[in-house]
């Protein structure tokens, strides 16, 4: 058990009639990236709220680091990034970042030197005292992200973190996830649908229609599904589903 | 410390937003000030007939805005003819004062103003009693419904500003991104309630002052109490605000709650008699918090009534406000179980 950050049991969620996450089960290794990939709709996003707590699933059991969801400790030990960005518009950068990590209880000193620590992650220190209504949509992404970041969690969980980022920054989101898994020994799970993001994550879980098709390392389902890249994977594996 | 984090980024925002403050500060003040032109704008052509008074009686009603007819051969009739507003008879003991009461605000205003002048001479004069020609003492005037009318404009002004602000906060995810920190239900609500609250608090206390020394509203009782009870509207209507604003999808549906929730309680609030509605109706309007509002604040600027008094219904609108936030705590655990 203590070598799973998630450790996910047969679960399942329907909505009114429609099965959106098919009797599931997936372990997510400590100190690993893993990369959830799917097309969208195929239920990456209540996956991931399930995960965090926001969701009730029908059956199935969730444990993360170690504690049943939901759990009131869980919520300080996971960043979360959503898929929209959950941002208070009027507000600048900068009382954005010090609004979430007041919420996390932190310290005053704490709170200025993760602020700082998050922004000049995204790169964003410049634009803190801008009101994020004029923030372009990368910019907004960015900051998300930095709030994800701010209470310096053991695991993140990221919805799709770089959609709208270019891909400059893209490269050095991902470097940045990857040094923080090296080197802070963190957990993260992305999801994305960008098949070139695939290839970085340590652990891959392909998602369609609430069914994990295929798991395990790129090299692996590469090889497993003979394929070239990801596109190629992910259309050969889709159809051991149909 | 997370609740604190709310009232401030609360106080952020709301600073930015210079039209909601306005709308907040200064719309009830507009609105407040033209009913009180549009009710009170005839007053300065009071007619006054006088029979029989004491000379110094006649000077001292001469010194304030009234016209003064003095004729000691007077009627009913001719009052009702002319469309004098008024006819004071001074007798022995008794003096009389028949109203025309056609514009009952006219016949208040005549009343209110008669019984002070009267007031520090009434050994000479005795005590006054009131005959009308047309409607009774009873007809519904401005000064009985101004004090209702500052709670009416709290409470419709602190719903409508909480009502959209949560609900902002609804449709833009940031509550559930809240809801993904380890702030405890009970600690947002609570933010809420003390950073809006600010607001209606402020809000308050200029409707109050205003309508008190500018617009010289009646108010016979403590300032005090009329704070007290417009605070407790407040609490009322933001705990309200936001709950409805869980059933609404977007700022046009919590508009639709106006019509709904905000203008019925207007009905039973001192407005249209209650007595002679039907006792179904009467039900009907103990439901609706700004009922017991408006009763309290009447009794409190009208009546001269002190906390005693309005105790009761000072208890029963903290109920609503208890009830209300319970249900706000609620309501966001579909958000999170916890």
């Amino acid at each position: 058990m203590g070598n799973q950050a998630i450790s996910i049991k047969s679960l399942e969620k329907r909505f009114q009639h429609k099965q959106v996450i098919a009797p599931l089960s997936l372990d997510v290794p400590k100190g690993q990236l893993m990369g959830l990939l799917g097309p969208s709709g195929c239920g990456k996003t209540t996956l991931i709220k399930m995960i965090m707590g926001m969701l009730k699933p029908d059956s199935g059991t969730i444990q993360v680091l170690d504690l049943n969801v939901p759990h009131k400790q869980l919520l300080n030990d996971i960043g979360y990034m959503a898929q929209s960005d959950a941002l208070y518009t009027d507000l600048t950068g900068e009382e954005n970042l010090h609004f979430f990590a007041k919420l996390y209880s932190l310290s005053k000193a704490e709170r200025i030197e993760r602020v700082a620590y998050a922004a000049s992650l995204v790169r964003l220190t410049d634009d803190l005292r801008q009101k994020v209504e004029n923030y372009s949509g990368g910019m907004k992404r960015r900051l998300s992200l930095a709030i994800a970041l701010i209470q310096n969690p053991k695991l993140l969980i990221l919805d799709e973190p770089t959609v709208g980022i270019d891909p400059v920054l893209k490269k050095e989101i991902w470097q940045e996830l990857i040094r923080l898994k090296d080197q802070e020994q963190k957990t993260i799970l992305v999801t994305t649908h960008a098949m070139d993001e695939a290839e970085r994550c340590d652990q891959l879980a392909m998602l369609r229609s609430g069914h994990i098709i295929a798991q395990g390392t790129p090299q692996e389902l590469k090889e497993h599904y003979q394929a070239k890249d990801f596109d190629e994977v992910f259309v050969k594996a889709g159809g051991d589903v149909q | 410390m997370r609740i604190s984090a709310i009232i401030t980024r609360i106080i952020q925002q709301m600073k930015r937003d210079r039209r909601t403050l306005a709308l907040l500060f200064l719309a009830p003040l507009l609105v407040l000030s033209l009913m009180y032109f549009i009710f009170n704008s005839n007053e300065a052509s009071v007619t006054l007939v006088v029979s029989n008074a004491p000379a110094p009686l006649i000077d001292k009603l001469k010194e304030t805005d009234f016209t003064i007819i003095v004729d000691n051969d007077f009627s009913k009739k001719q009052l009702q003819d002319k469309e004098y507003n008024g006819w004071l008879a001074v007798e022995q003991n008794v003096s009389k004062l028949t109203l025309l009461n056609d514009d009952p605000s006219l016949a208040k205003a005549l009343t209110m103003q008669l019984a002070q002048i009267l007031q520090p001479t009434q050994a000479s004069i005795g005590s006054m009693k009131t005959d009308y020609v047309y409607g009774d003492q009873d007809t519904a005037i401005f000064d009985i419904f101004s004090p209702m009318l500052i709670g009416f404009f709290v409470f419709f002004f602190v719903f409508l500003i909480t009502g959209t602000a949560l609900l902002k906060e609804r449709t833009s995810g940031t509550l559930e991104r809240l809801l993904a920190t380890p702030i405890k239900r009970s600690e947002i609500v609570a933010g809420y309630m003390v950073g809006y609250g600010l607001f209606a608090f402020l809000q308050t206390i200029i409707i109050v002052l205003f309508g008190i020394y500018v617009l010289d509203i009646v108010h016979v009782g403590s300032i005090w109490l009329v704070l007290l009870i417009n605070m407790m509207v407040a609490l009322v209507s933001l705990s309200l605000g936001a709950l409805l604003s869980s059933f609404a999808a977007s700022e046009f549906q919590m508009m639709q709650f106006i019509p709904l929730v905000i203008v019925p309680q207007v009905f039973f609030s001192g407005i249209f008699p209650l007595d002679s509605m039907a006792e179904w109706l009467q039900n009907i309007g103990r439901i609706m918090p700004l009922y017991y509002a408006a009763d309290a604040l009447n009794g409190v600027m009208y009546k001269g009534y002190s906390l005693s008094d309005i105790i009761v219904n000072l208890s029963i609108l903290a109920c609503f406000a208890i009830v209300f936030i319970m249900l706000n705590i609620i309501s966001l655990k579909k958000y999170r179980s916890l």
